[in-house]
């Protein structure tokens, strides 16, 4: 399944651009998702871990599954106030 | 009430939004743009947010706030965009019967907030160059 992932801040500025697309086995988790993020962007590998993923405007654990029309998105940690 | 906004934050908008005769305590804090961080100097600061899950945190941490605190009314309000020092970048206003209900809903709500809310504060540094501020995380 093809998914579009949204990027913000450091996160977009590491890519060059504020979405990608990435082809992901159907059923895949958050967990797969990650590798194949710094398969695609190598400069995400160091910061990753220190980021969250987002599902449908919620934070996601690891092991959650993705669907295909799933909204996905890198948050890197926050500094709103 | 919470809000996203791209203009300067009317103070006196959010404490109307929040007055009620049932109040006997109006709290509001201001978050404003500081100059200096550690000794580096700022010459401005620019907010993102992933709007819609923005949105969305926002309003539960409205909705949890109200489950433990008896609050009459509450208004967060996120200033995003370019926000020149000295200028509020976010108000969050709690009125409650009494006053200590309104001082630990209202620490609690901006405590939440910078820890949860998908929002990001970019500095612009005086002696040049520009970095997001991403606590816990080394700078690029």
């Amino acid at each position: 399944m093809r998914i579009r992932v949204k990027l913000f801040a450091v996160a977009r500025d590491l890519a060059g651009r504020s979405e990608l697309e990435l082809e992901l086995p159907s059923g895949a988790n958050v967990a797969v998702l990650r590798a194949a993020l710094v398969r695609d962007v190598p400069a995400f590998g160091p910061l990753l871990p220190h980021m969250q993923i987002a599902i449908d405007s919620r934070y996601a654990t690891d092991d959650e599954p993705i669907g295909p029309h799933s909204e996905v998105a890198i948050i890197p940690p926050v500094s709103g106030g | 009430m919470t809000q996203l906004t791209d203009n300067p934050i009317d103070t006196q908008a959010v404490l109307a939004a929040v007055a009620t005769p049932a109040a006997g305590a109006v709290v509001l804090f201001l978050g404003t743009t500081r100059e200096f961080t550690d000794g580096r100097q700022t010459t401005a600061l620019d907010y993102e947010a992933y709007r819609p899950m923005a949105e969305k945190t926002l309003s539960d941490l409205a909705e949890e706030a109200r489950r433990r605190w008896p609050i009459e009314k509450l208004c967060i309000v996120h200033r995003l965009g370019h926000v020149p020092l000295g200028e509020a970048s976010v108000a969050v206003a709690v009125s409650t019967a009494h006053r200590a209900a309104a001082f630990e809903a209202g620490q609690w709500l901006i405590d939440s907030l910078k820890e949860s809310v998908p929002i990001w504060k970019k500095e612009t540094w005086a002696v040049g160059g520009t970095e997001w501020v991403h606590p816990g995380m080394e700078p690029k």
